[in-house]
């Protein structure tokens, strides 16, 4: 009996939350007419985008890297750069600021998400393996299941507890930032996750965090870590 | 900002149907949308598609609002002689872009 109520705890803990087999692209929540965009690389939205990062990068990167050297680089992030926790963003803009003695780009500019969608796509199919950076990694962690906004949300009960079910027409996702910076149908263009997860604060009535801020690195920290081993799909396209 | 994108097989039997996929970089804004003070943003949008293939048009499309912004345009058509196909989009403010293709017939 007390077995059985143990077990019954351990599957109301966990059982709800998506398990390491369970876990699901937001690709495969999409209808086939949107994977297909995905899937076609040289047409899909998201090739402008590509192109571009691929001109920025052979203008000012390719002084001192490689497209090839630039492999697995966007599975890693984010990352500590030199005591701080900076996403693939930040990090390109530190090495704008540092090597290249250039102006950081700002969030969300053309240039800025041309360069992280080309420098992911050097990751594509490879395993997320971000490192466990404490305290942030925690910190995220407490953010993801921290009910916030008018609506008294917390990340964790749609996309732990109720990835699958319906908000409004669409199906809610596990919440796995596998395609990031993405194609978004409802933007009409490539986008970072910081732009969503301002998004999806805005539809629970909690106020955003701005871009860069310290808590929205972190939520994609743990975000990384939740969906560790998942291949990286960047530039993905989503509805 | 690569403006087009243009996919067309290098290399084609005489007769055989080939898919052209062409993508353009254009933000396809309606005229039907305000900004956050009331204003209505004006119409900028691609207004035409035209691919001649040696010269002769083969394929003509006309496009409107409502279209999603970075449209893509696939169509098909008979690889008659090798050759160049050239394409030539047209829009509001002056929006004009083309991109030419070379196709080898056998």
């Amino acid at each position: 009996m007390r077995g059985l109520l143990l077990a019954a705890l351990c599957a109301l803990l966990w059982g709800s939350a998506a398990s390491e087999e369970g876990r699901k692209s937001g690709y495969l929540f999409m209808s086939p007419q949107t994977q297909a965009m995905q899937d076609d690389e040289a047409t899909g939205p998201a090739a402008l985008w590509l192109l571009e990062g691929e001109a920025l990068f052979d203008r000012g990167c390719a002084r001192c890297h490689t497209a090839a050297g630039m492999k697995g680089v966007a599975a890693r992030y984010p990352a500590l750069h030199k005591g701080a926790l900076l996403n693939l963003e930040q990090r390109i803009n530190a090495c704008r600021v540092e090597q290249q003695k250039a102006p950081a780009l700002a969030y969300e500019s053309r240039e800025l998400l041309a360069l992280a969608s080309f420098i992911g796509r050097q990751s594509r199919g490879l395993p997320i393996a971000v490192a466990p950076v404490e305290p942030h990694l925690e910190a995220g962690r407490a953010t993801f299941h921290r009910r916030q906004g008018q609506l008294n949300l917390s990340c964790a009960q749609c996309h732990d507890q109720r990835w699958g079910r319906k908000l409004a027409g669409s199906t809610i996702p596990q919440g796995h930032p596998t395609g990031y910076p993405l194609y978004r149908l409802e933007w009409q263009a490539v986008g970072s996750l910081q732009r969503r997860l301002r998004n999806c604060l805005t539809g629970m009535r909690a106020e955003s965090y701005p871009f860069g801020a310290r808590e929205l690195v972190e939520l994609e920290l743990y975000l990384m870590m939740r969906a560790s081993g998942m291949p990286l799909e960047t530039p993905a396209v989503r509805p | 900002m690569a403006r087009v994108v243009v996919r067309v097989p290098a290399q084609a039997k005489r007769g055989e149907v080939i898919e052209i996929r062409t993508l353009a970089a254009h933000p396809m804004e309606t005229g039907f949308r305000r900004t956050q003070l009331g204003e209505l943003i004006p119409r900028d949008i691609v207004r035409s598609l035209v691919c001649t293939y040696n010269g002769v048009e083969v394929f003509r499309a006309e496009l409107h609002p409502a279209i999603a912004a970075n449209p893509l345009i696939v169509f098909t058509t008979v690889a008659t002689e090798s050759g160049t196909l050239e394409l030539h989009w047209s829009g509001d403010n002056g929006y004009a872009a083309t991109h030419s293709a070379q196709i080898s017939v056998v």
